[in-house]
């Protein structure tokens, strides 16, 4: 075997080794690395209780209200299976929407209501121009209608 | 072929070793500083006017021709250098780690030079993306930045190219330098797929990718192309600005060889 040949072996199992350790320590972290938690994991007490923490799903449509003091905005995290009921004081993102996806970062109160801090629009990868969009709503409209 | 390589190599010790070489495999050829030198200088003109063009046609594109997105309004046009730049950082990173490791098993002197030549443009993509970024994040998400899995890895990734740059400048000698700096390299090379499959891994405030090998691109055709451009504007940006970059790391390294005198007696 010439040295380089060595060597070559030497590196690669090398790095054969360090994606292996790699890979443990990642798995290991899986649940530590979550940037939130969904209202689904939040229902099966997953999410830390007494701890900041952040949550993440679609605003549900049509849940948006803003209270009488005009600062404070309650809306509903869903991710379609459970749903969290979430409040916030204070400016929401341009891209906050109704149906889009949202994290928030608070604490989950004791009336399981959850007193967020900050309110971060989480935008899909989704990227076309207002026509398409438009089409693409009178479509779902009209399927929902064929339903009906 | 032999006639050629006596006719330039000046010094017997050069010449013994390149036609030994030249015998068995031909496209060593320009594997050797020497040869590589004069080549990486036709390429590069080539390589910098393409990049000028297809800048100009990327952002025409981008700013004229692309419509405005449905919910961002023009905010999303940042994607047109920051995709890009993301992708480069990433890429780049993988092909300094390759010729670093060559350079590392074959001992071959051109490689690591080439390693070393890519790690300043890296950085300057790494930090390009991460900066459109945050610029991008604070009207879309509503924060300049945090700490999930994407951005921090992709942070990371800066870090190891001033790490790399750090530690290649803090070696005197060149060859040590090279090996030091590939043994970081190739184990920072792990951070690439975490830093590309963060997103599906975990839940991660930055959105998934819009286009990927398995499925049609989640975007309007025009802002792809748009996009695509751009990238190939990068792609030529990097091959120039590597390659003038190797020229001078060849000098540098090898000014003591009869050639290199003369090539500079020739530049001044």
């Amino acid at each position: 075997m010439k040295p380089r040949h060595k060597r070559f072996l030497l590196i690669g199992g090398g790095l054969t080794t360090l994606a292996v350790a790699a890979g443990l320590v990642l798995s290991a972290f899986q649940k530590n690395l979550v940037f939130f938690f969904t209202p689904s994991q939040i229902a099966a007490k997953e999410a830390p209780t007494g701890k900041r923490f952040r949550i993440g799903g679609m605003v549900e449509a049509g849940s948006v209200k803003r209270q009488a003091d005009g600062v404070t905005v309650r809306f509903v995290v869903t991710d379609t299976a459970k749903v969290v009921p979430v409040e916030f004081r204070g400016s929401l993102p341009d891209l906050f929407r109704e149906g889009k996806g949202v994290v928030a970062q608070g604490q989950l109160g004791q009336d399981g209501v959850f007193q967020a801090d900050e309110v971060l629009a989480k935008h899909d990868e989704n990227y076309m121009p207002p026509e398409a969009k438009h089409a693409v709503d009178q479509a779902q409209k009209a399927a929902k209608t064929v339903i009906q | 072929m032999k006639v050629e390589l006596s006719a330039l190599t000046t010094s017997p010790q050069v010449k013994q070793v390149n036609n030994a070489a030249s015998e068995r495999i031909h496209w060593f050829w320009f594997a050797s500083p020497q040869t590589f030198y004069p080549l990486a200088g036709r390429m590069v003109p080539w390589f910098v006017w393409l990049a000028v063009l297809l800048c100009i046609a990327g952002t025409y594109v981008g700013f004229f021709i692309a419509p405005t997105d449905a919910q961002q309004g023009d905010a999303y046009r940042i994607i047109f250098l920051h995709v890009p730049a993301a992708w480069m950082s990433m890429f780049l990173y993988v092909v300094m780690a390759f010729w670093a490791g060559v350079g590392l098993v074959f001992n071959t002197r051109l490689s690591s030079m080439l390693a070393t030549a890519i790690a300043p443009t890296g950085a300057i993509f790494t930090f390009l993306a991460l900066w459109t970024g945050s610029l991008w994040g604070k009207p879309t998400w509503g924060t300049w930045w945090v700490w999930d899995a994407r951005l921090t890895s992709e942070l990371i990734l800066l870090f190891l190219y001033f790490g790399f740059m750090a530690l290649q400048a803090a070696i005197d000698d060149p060859r040590r330098a090279d090996r030091a700096g590939a043994i970081l390299a190739l184990v920072g090379v792990i951070n690439v797929p975490i830093i590309y499959f963060s997103v599906v891994w975990w839940n991660t405030l930055h959105q998934g990718a819009s286009i990927s090998m398995k499925s049609a691109p989640t975007m309007a055709m025009t802002m792809l192309l748009g996009m695509l451009l751009m990238a190939l504007a990068f792609w030529m940006y990097s091959l120039a600005t590597i390659l003038s970059r190797v020229r001078s790391i060849i000098l540098e390294r090898e000014w003591h060889t009869q050639w290199c005198k003369e090539e500079i007696r020739r530049a001044s």
